[in-house]
């Protein structure tokens, strides 16, 4: 190193560095209060006119009071984004093992490699392969779901025969795609929490006799389990916020239905924002961006909620 | 199984180096263990039984509902669904390997090792699942865009004077969009993304800062949920505002818009990544009296390179292919523009945007002309969409290359860790 | 910028003079010294920056229109973001931009609002772009679909739900119809298309019809599809689905045959054409149009969509004034209208539409 070196007492030189550092720092993060303050009043701003008029005549299609008209769409967004985060949590936490635990050393890095692939495919192209070849492929899987026996009693999968209609562009194949679009971002994470295990923990259990099973469930898994919460917050605010292949995948509506194999059922905030911002203006617009706004609520109230998990579990 | 099998969590973790803790005693020695473990090749061994079994089974099952009559069919499994079908095979196939294995296992190696078998097992299957859409996509994108990315001109070509469904053109203004607006939006957002990661990690210990670092944690995590689109708007808003010119577009737009969608990837996974390295480390430094500063730089940041290089490859994956921040921003343009602070620009998303919502191409004639060359082109209706899949893989492919340069950077400048 | 421009112009150049002689290495052939002349207007090259955005319908005809004109004005530099038609019209009227391209005309309230923007004068509303929508539908077996506007009405509205239906059997005497659900597909954008195809209704079929011309659909629920893309691959994906697309992307697909006065009239561009002339205008001066659905003028077809520019007859400066006027004369000159045909597959302005288009195309001012 060829920094000061540490016997002299002239420390001068070594505050002022530490201090450009350290207002550096904290101004970053001043940067970022200031960003998300003007966003948000951005935000509140552009969407007044809509709260001011919330009773009144909305859009040409009816009237609608806000809370009417962004309810679907609040429970549109979180469904899908909470289904995507059920299939994709246990698959990604899964590789993220197998890459740092169970994959041959010097196959690891290649796999890992190949995974983080998956998120340099842009959303437009993950729309236009999930429309093209996902929802045909899934067609047959959805109908056995719906109408056999052993799958249609459950609720999720029910449906009227005007509702369930080929081509099955359901919010269930929509968040199918959403799935594997925050699969490599919580592999990633998890991946890289995972190799940080101490080593000397690993091998101490290895070393007690435990199946390499033990060792992950006893050692890695404590070690790693605020990092995998925090990756799937990372993929959730990713599925929350999703525009073109939501869009390009699922056939929209504004209901409240539970059935998830519904085509035209259901709808979210960013996807919903993207179909009709264009022709959109005024009071129209305004809705839009008040939906924004709700959007914007909705992670924060789920972060919240993801924080307060981790807290609770480390105090334990 | 011997007292030595129950494994307290506590001893694991506080347990020493392998080498100096004494060996378990009772049957299970090290010599036992390798000589109890099967080979590998013994996992073939029964997935070839788990295959037989569910073909035989699904074959069965489908002979059987064969025999009912049609409402009856429909009753037990759909439409559409036939038992007997390859996809049914390998995942049922697949489902019956986790008990075959075990049963196999638990009876030749015991309950803890048929236990670590499935495990293997499912943990395996989870990265040959998330394969699926990764080889279908690749396959797809490909298989549809290769031929047009191979066209001579389509990378050094623009797509000035080129309508209708004229046979030709090229994306190389996109791509200069694409890779100036991707950098402009990483300058900014990497130096705030760490710093902010590192005030994060370092610096908000004590009093007021604490506070401040709580909030700025929770408001990252609020900011990964602005809707893209909503980015984009209010980039647009912020640069009407500051040059009260309501026309205005420009690829620097683009690139703040962006930016609001990289700096919370790249702050919450470098926070996660500088957290990691050890405290000894730090406390080691400290102890010599290195500034702070400099243990961050050197010491902190200088073990972390390799997740924060990781970190700033996906923020910047998140972002190369974002469609709806770029609509409002950055204006679109069908020829070169190479300044990120004046005038339109193009970049790859909007193309495969644009190009395949123009569907497909009319063709009146034979022929179609390009203004600006004067050339002629045959007419072909599909190339709007092979030009969106010849994009979307140069799109694809310069990510990867942007993998493969962060993963080289990693590789040079981290200390090893030894795995 | 421009620097740049110039450069790929002079590459892109090089490129056509080695296919010369290299028999073009780009795939493209340059064309004899005759037709390359096509389109040169004998009025001397204007200049300066143009900007334009509105209707997504038009953007590909403006693409072709701003080529094919910057070719003739190098020095002219004309942009047009395909932002929607309402985003458009804000835009014209906040002076964001030069010109608008709408679906829906500028109405009585904006032609106020447009005094102020128009230094004093007034806007106008230029037909440049007619567009058939054509019926599409994906049923096996049925290559031939006849409709009255009352059947379309029907299966739209959810009223007709079966490919057999009596009232479907009653239009198509010949076909042999299965006993298939109906699965209609409408857009999930709000769009000009989709205001034109309810507007087509509402006037042919208003009883069937009630929920009058409407931009959203006017329910949830349903098939639908993002953009004209998206509504052709839900078509072409399903069974027993029909749907409404610009005619230039309906390919690959059945498209139906509707009934006008008493006879079944196809998709084309000179039937769309027809609606336009025997439509009258909003109001005299205007050439915005109250499209006449219910025609029965012989091969017309009333299913049609028609996109104006929107622009003022005074700008601040003599440049822009030229600029503007210059544009739009290409615009609605028979080459514009052709490139318009050749890009996107539009039907060309009727001869008539466009000489009182000219007119007042020609009353483009300074101030």
């Amino acid at each position: 190193m060829t920094t000061t070196s540490p016997q002299k007492t002239n420390r001068t030189p070594v505050r002022l560095g530490d201090r450009i550092f350290t207002s550096l720092s904290v101004g970053s993060g001043l940067l970022i209060f200031a960003a998300l303050l003007a966003v948000f009043l951005f935000l509140l701003a552009q969407s007044w006119d809509a709260i001011r008029a919330s009773t009144e005549v909305m859009g040409q299609s009816g009237e609608f009071s806000l809370a009417e008209f962004v309810g679907p769409l609040v429970f549109g967004t979180v469904l899908a984004a909470g289904l995507a985060l059920v299939m994709a949590v246990p698959v990604a936490v899964g590789i993220a093992l197998f890459i740092s635990h169970f994959a041959p050393r010097k196959l690891a890095t290649p796999i890992g490699y190949v995974v983080d692939l998956l998120a340099a495919v842009p959303s437009v192209v993950f729309g236009l392969w999930g429309g093209v070849w996902l929802v045909p492929k899934l067609e047959p899987a959805f109908r056995f779901l719906h109408e056999s026996l052993f799958t249609r009693w459950f609720p999720m999968f029910q449906g009227s025969d005007q509702e369930v209609t080929s081509p099955m562009r359901n919010v269930l194949a929509a968040a199918v795609v959403l799935a594997v679009m925050i699969l490599p971002i919580i592999t990633a994470v998890s991946r890289e929490v995972f190799l940080q295990v101490p080593r000397l923990n690993e091998e101490a259990a290895l070393a007690l006799g435990a199946t390499r099973w033990e060792m992950i469930r006893t050692v890695v898994l404590p070690f790693g389990r605020s990092g995998v919460v925090s990756a799937s917050m990372l993929g959730l605010g990713r599925a929350l916020g999703e525009t073109m292949a939501v869009l390009m995948v699922m056939a929209p509506g504004l209901t409240y239905t539970l059935h998830v194999l519904a085509v035209g059922q259901h709808s979210t905030i960013a996807s919903y924002i993207a179909a009709q911002n264009a022709e959109s203006t005024g009071l129209d617009m305004s809705k839009l961006i008040f939906a924004g706004l709700v959007l914007f609520v909705i992670t924060f109230i789920i972060n919240f909620i993801a924080r307060a998990i981790v807290s609770a579990s480390s105090k334990k | 199984m011997s007292s030595s099998a129950v494994i307290k969590d506590q001893d694991l973790v506080r347990g020493r180096a392998a080498q100096q803790s004494p060996r378990p005693k009772g049957p299970r020695s090290a010599a036992a263990r390798e000589e109890r473990r099967l080979p590998w090749y013994h996992a073939l061994v029964t997935a070839g039984i788990a295959l037989a079994l569910s073909v035989v089974i699904l074959a069965g099952v489908q002979a059987l509902v064969g025999l009912l009559p049609e409402d009856q069919q429909v009753n037990l499994v759909g439409r559409d669904f036939s038992p007997f079908s390859l996809a049914s095979v390998l995942v049922f196939g697949y489902v019956l390997h986790l008990a075959v294995a075990y049963v196999y296992s638990r009876l030749r190696e015991g309950r803890r090792w048929a236990m670590d078998r499935v495990v293997t097992l499912v943990v395996t299957g989870a990265f040959v699942i998330a394969m699926i859409p990764l080889v279908s996509l690749l396959a797809e994108v490909v298989a549809r865009g290769l031929p047009r990315l191979l066209t001579p001109g389509f990378l050094t070509g623009t797509m000035q004077g080129f309508t209708g469904g004229a046979d030709g053109g090229g994306i190389l203004h996109a791509i200069v969009g694409t890779v100036l607006i991707t950098l402009g939006a990483s300058i900014i957002s990497i130096p705030i993304g760490l710093f902010t990661a590192v005030f994060l990690v370092e610096y908000s210990k004590t009093g007021v800062k604490r506070m401040l670092g709580r909030g700025v944690t929770f408001l990252v995590d609020v900011m990964t949920g602005i809707p893209s689109i909503v980015a984009g708007l209010f980039a647009l808003a912020l640069f009407i505002t500051i040059t009260n010119d309501p026309g205005i577009r420009s690829g620097l737009m683009g690139s703040v818009a962006l930016s609001l969608l990289m700096i919370p990837t790249v702050v919450r996974s470098s926070e996660e990544m500088i957290r990691l390295v050890p405290h000894d480390l730090r406390e080691a430094a400290l102890a010599l009296g290195v500034p702070r500063w400099i243990v961050t730089v050197r010491v902190v940041l200088r073990t972390a390179i390799a997740g924060l290089t990781t970190s700033v490859t996906l923020a910047v994956a998140r972002v190369i292919g974002e469609t709806a921040p770029l609509m409002f921003t950055i204006g679109g343009l069908t020829l070169l523009n190479a300044n990120l602070f004046e005038g339109r620009m193009a970049a790859l998303p909007l193309v495969i945007n644009g190009q395949y919502a123009a569907g497909a191409a009319p063709c009146s004639g034979d022929t179609v002309i390009n203004y600006f060359t004067r050339a002629e082109y045959a007419c072909n209706t599909g190339i709007n969409l092979e030009r969106a899949w010849a994009t979307a893989l140069t799109l694809i492919i310069l990510v990867m290359v942007l993998n493969v340069v962060a993963r080289l950077v990693s590789y040079y400048f981290a200390p090893k860790t030894g795995r | 910028m421009n620097v740049f421009s110039r450069k790929t112009i002079a590459a892109l150049g090089a490129v056509s003079v080695l296919a010369l002689s290299a028999c073009g290495s780009d795939g493209g052939k340059p064309v004899d010294g005759g037709k390359a002349d096509t389109g040169k207007s004998d009025s001397k090259p204007v200049s300066g920056k143009l900007v334009g955005s509105g209707a997504s319908s038009q953007g590909g005809a403006q693409d072709a229109w701003l080529a094919g004109f910057t070719a003739q004005n190098p020095e002219a530099q004309v942009t047009y973001d395909a932002t929607g038609s309402g985003k458009g019209r804000e835009a014209f009227l906040s002076k964001a931009s030069d010109f608008a391209g709408t679906d829906d005309f500028l109405d009585e309230e904006e032609m106020t609002k447009a005094k102020d923007r128009c230094e004093g004068g007034t806007a106008m509303n230029i037909p440049v772009y007619i567009s058939p929508i054509a019926v599409v539908y994906n049923l096996e077996g049925v290559d031939d679909l006849q409709l009255s506007p009352e059947t379309l009405a029907g299966i739209f509205a959810g009223t007709i739900t079966k490919w057999d239906d009596p009232k479907i059997k009653a239009d198509n005497p010949d076909a042999e119809l299965p006993s298939k659900p109906i699965v209609p597909v409408h857009r999930s954008d709000k769009s000009g298309t989709t205001g034109n195809f309810t507007d087509y209704l509402s006037k042919a079929a208003p009883n069937e019809w009630t929920h009058g011309a409407i931009e959203e659909w006017y329910e949830s629920g349903g098939q639908s599809g993002d953009k004209t893309a998206g509504m052709m691959s839900t078509v072409k994906g399903g069974d027993g689905t029909i749907g409404y697309a610009d005619a230039s992307q309906a390919k690959d697909v059945g498209v139906a045959k509707i009934k006008v006065g008493e006879k079944f009239v196809e998709l084309s561009a000179e039937g769309a054409g027809k609606t336009v002339d025997d439509s009258k205008p909003v109001k005299d001066g205007d050439l915005a149009l109250e499209l006449n659905r219910t025609t029965t003028a012989d091969g017309a077809y009333p299913l049609v969509l028609v996109s104006y520019m929107a622009v003022c007859d005074t700008y601040d400066s003599q440049e822009k004034a030229d600029l503007v006027k210059a544009y739009a004369s290409f615009v609605i000159s028979e080459q514009g209208q052709k490139d318009a045909e050749s890009s996107s597959g539009s039907a060309p302005l009727p001869a008539e539409m466009s000489k009182k288009a000219q007119e007042n195309v020609d009353k483009i001012k300074a101030k």
